[in-house]
């Protein structure tokens, strides 16, 4: 299903926007920075950044997981983020909203600027900052309750509305921007977990942005997922970028290339190369980075 | 290939062999389980059932005082009716057994009859009183009237009377509603389960409502905000040992704290709660946190996700999925608290008490403990009420254990 696109890394993908063309095709011949630098390359920094992130360290007990690590997010940009299992690109997106926090060994040093402030430092209340950062994850994991519910729950506890009119326009304008009002409108107060694997990741993503975040984190969100729901949420994804920051951490390179404005790459805990997305499949910097989005890597 | 076919058989030889000793071992525990059941339940049956005798009554209009019926000689009127029912009998000690005929609880009766119904004074009326417990004894049975007098309780001349009562038809045996109501008596046949009943309710009402919100908070807190070190471990540790420690130890905890201590009163069913509180908390505690475990982490994830505070995600989402198997955890533990006697004997509840309790602080007994007190009792018709109560109170423990399944059947969520 999902893997089928993977396989066939050199075929022709999806042309959804203008980065990529037909193919991805290595042209340039120049030097590469050799497989042994492990400095970031490309533009690390954009102008008038969403979130500004400076020497980020994240250790697990002993193993260091995210090495100095230095990166941007922009304003309404995708930013798309690859690399080998265990890289460390997850445990990055995690620092984005202190997920880590709940991972008793985890230790992250470093500072995370948004709005002026460091949302690293452990006098910020993470509620706020989750509320403003929302989280996708892997795997769909609605609530066990109904449809409704999943989506209240959020703007109750934040206060974002006491009233039960207010509620339900939340929950079907939050629906109807997940794109699954249609599907659902109908049987709002059955269970989450009755629905198809596709429909429950929209309705988490429903879900978060039912608290009006600024930023979407998205931990692999279709990897659990068959190719017409990742269609769909990928075509979600570009209607959210409207309004939204979005982070996205994806196994499948043609997502990334479909999707995102940005591309980083990560590499056993270090950031290798971020750049304009065009650029990364196109013209790599670094070895390997091409070694990786050849599928030569190994 | 033709090696593993060569240990095919062999293979298959030991799987039938533990199959056959896993059947053995359940038809063993069946059969034990059977035996329990047929041997309860074939000496307690009868005891369900009392015997009665019909009296006829004449209450002369003075032999009551009618403005203080409490003073009349009630005693006096049922000796009388005996009399005349048979004549013959002279003697002071033939007389004596005559009266024995009857429980000595026909008199209160028969006030009661009287207090309730004014109109009988000056008139005659039928009443049925129970037999002595002996009598009871002998018209069920239990009694060989062709062994020598000596031999017996019941005595020929007794046996001569109970025929003739049973000639004309004065003796019946009928439910045994005194069983069901009444609390402790010296004289089976005025003793029953409903005072232990109730003392055992205060019990397991103080039990239930110190033991579940402490053991569920202490579970909530361990699993899902203490930080893990040393010392967590070792409070782990205690709370495991705490389960496998002897009843009978926190009985004389309860006695050394909660009575000498603080000096709260003997023999009451709050006394009594607090110690199976003490008891039951580690049942609690561990069933609990093993509940909160089985909820997945993703829905802790998901609530954190978009901005639950850890309490937030703890009440609305992981204590919900959590609280069948907690609740499974708290009535098991419950159900061991209610078979429960040994460290109730420490704190007084194994007194002789009559009374129904009225509250947490009367002094009671609980149904554990009234088996053992009438089991230890010499006459035959406790034998069988100690039967009758086992059956009662293991009645009460299925019911417990099959809400439980219910319970753990219903609220099985998917996710």
């Amino acid at each position: 299903m999902a893997k089928k696109i993977n396989e066939q890394p050199e075929t022709t993908i999806d042309i959804n926007d203008n980065h990529v063309k037909d193919t991805i095709e290595i042209h340039s011949s120049k030097p590469k920075v050799s497989r042994e630098d492990r400095s970031t390359m490309g533009e690390i920094r954009v102008s008038n950044p969403r979130m500004r992130c400076s020497d980020i360290n994240v250790y697990y007990g002993d193993k260091h997981a995210i090495k100095n690590l230095n990166l941007d997010v922009g304003n309404s940009e995708i930013l798309a983020m690859i690399g080998p299992s265990g890289c460390g690109k997850s445990t990055f997106l995690r620092c984005l909203n202190r997920m880590n926090d709940t991972i008793d060994i985890c230790r992250v040093t470093g500072s995370i600027e948004m709005d002026d402030k460091d949302i690293n430092d452990s006098s910020i209340d993470v509620v706020p900052l989750r509320a403003t950062v929302g989280m996708v994850f892997q795997k769909p994991n609605p609530f066990p309750k109904s449809i409704r519910e999943n989506i209240t729950f959020g703007p109750k506890i934040h206060g974002l509305a006491s009233h039960k009119d207010d509620l339900e326009g939340i929950v079907e304008t939050s629906l109807k921007k997940a794109g699954l009002w249609g599907e659902v409108k109908d049987r709002l107060d059955q269970p989450g977990t009755g629905l198809s694997g596709g429909q429950q990741q929209r309705l988490c993503i429903a879900r978060t942005i039912a608290v009006e975040p600024e930023i979407i984190l998205m931990d692999e969100p279709c990897s659990a997922l068959d190719p017409i729901s990742t269609a769909a949420i990928e075509e979600l994804m570009m209607d959210l970028k409207e309004n939204f920051s979005i982070c996205i951490v994806t196994h499948s390179m043609q997502q990334a290339a479909r999707v995102s404005e940005r591309t980083a790459y990560f590499h056993l805990g270090d950031l290798i190369e971020v750049g304009d997305t065009k650029q990364i499949f196109n013209n790599p910097l670094h070895q390997l980075t091409e070694d990786y989005i050849t599928g030569r890597f190994g | 290939m033709e090696v593993v076919t060569a240990g095919l058989k062999k293979r298959q030889q030991s799987e039938a062999i533990f199959q056959f000793l896993g059947k053995g071992a359940i038809v063993l525990a069946v059969v034990f389980l059977l035996m329990l059941f047929i041997s309860i339940i074939g000496k307690g049956y009868s005891a369900f059932q009392q015997t009665y005798v019909k009296l006829d009554i004449n209450l002369p209009s003075k032999s009551i005082n009618r403005d203080n019926i409490d003073t009349s000689d009630f005693g006096g009127i049922i000796k009388a009716t005996l009399r005349e029912m048979f004549p013959e009998v002279s003697g002071r000690r033939a007389k004596r057994t005559l009266y024995r005929i009857v429980s000595q609880g026909a008199s209160f009766q028969l006030k009661e009859k009287i207090k309730q119904n004014p109109d009988l004074i000056g008139k005659k009326f039928e009443l049925w009183v129970p037999a002595d417990a002996e009598v009871d004894m002998f018209v069920k049975g239990y009694i060989d009237r062709n062994l020598p007098e000596d031999d017996r309780q019941i005595k020929n001349n007794q046996i001569k009377w109970i025929d003739q009562l049973t000639d004309e038809s004065r003796l019946e045996k009928r439910f045994n509603t005194t069983f069901f109501t009444a609390g402790d008596s010296r004289n089976p046949e005025q003793s029953g389960i409903w005072g232990a009943t109730v003392g055992s309710f205060y019990t397991l009402l103080v039990t239930i409502l110190l033991s579940f919100p402490i053991g569920v908070a202490a579970a909530v807190y361990l699993e899902e905000f203490a930080p893990k070190n040393k010392l967590t471990d070792l409070i782990e540790v205690n709370i495991n040992n705490l389960a496998a420690v002897p009843s009978i130890v926190f009985g004389l905890l309860g006695l050394a704290m909660f009575i000498n201590y603080f000096g709260l009163p003997r023999s009451a069913p709050f006394v009594g709660g607090l110690v199976l509180t003490l008891m039951t908390l580690p049942t609690i505690i561990i069933s609990s946190r093993a509940a909160l475990k089985s909820v997945p982490p993703s829905i802790r994830e998901a609530a954190l996700g978009i901005g639950a505070s850890k309490m937030q995600a703890i009440f609305y989402h992981v204590l919900p999925l959590a609280m069948p198997g907690m609740l499974t955890g708290t009535i098991i533990g419950m159900a061991q608290a209610l078979g429960e006697s040994a460290p109730l004997l420490m704190i007084g509840m194994v007194a002789f008490i009559v009374d129904i309790p009225g509250g947490a602080f009367d002094p009671s007994t609980v149904l554990p403990v009234q088996i053992f007190l009438w089991a230890d009792s010499p006459e035959r018709a406790f034998m069988e009420r100690t039967s009758a109560a086992i059956m009662v109170l293991l009645g009460f423990l299925i019911l417990m254990n099959a809400f439980a399944v219910i319970l753990r059947k219903r609220f099985e969520r998917r996710w």
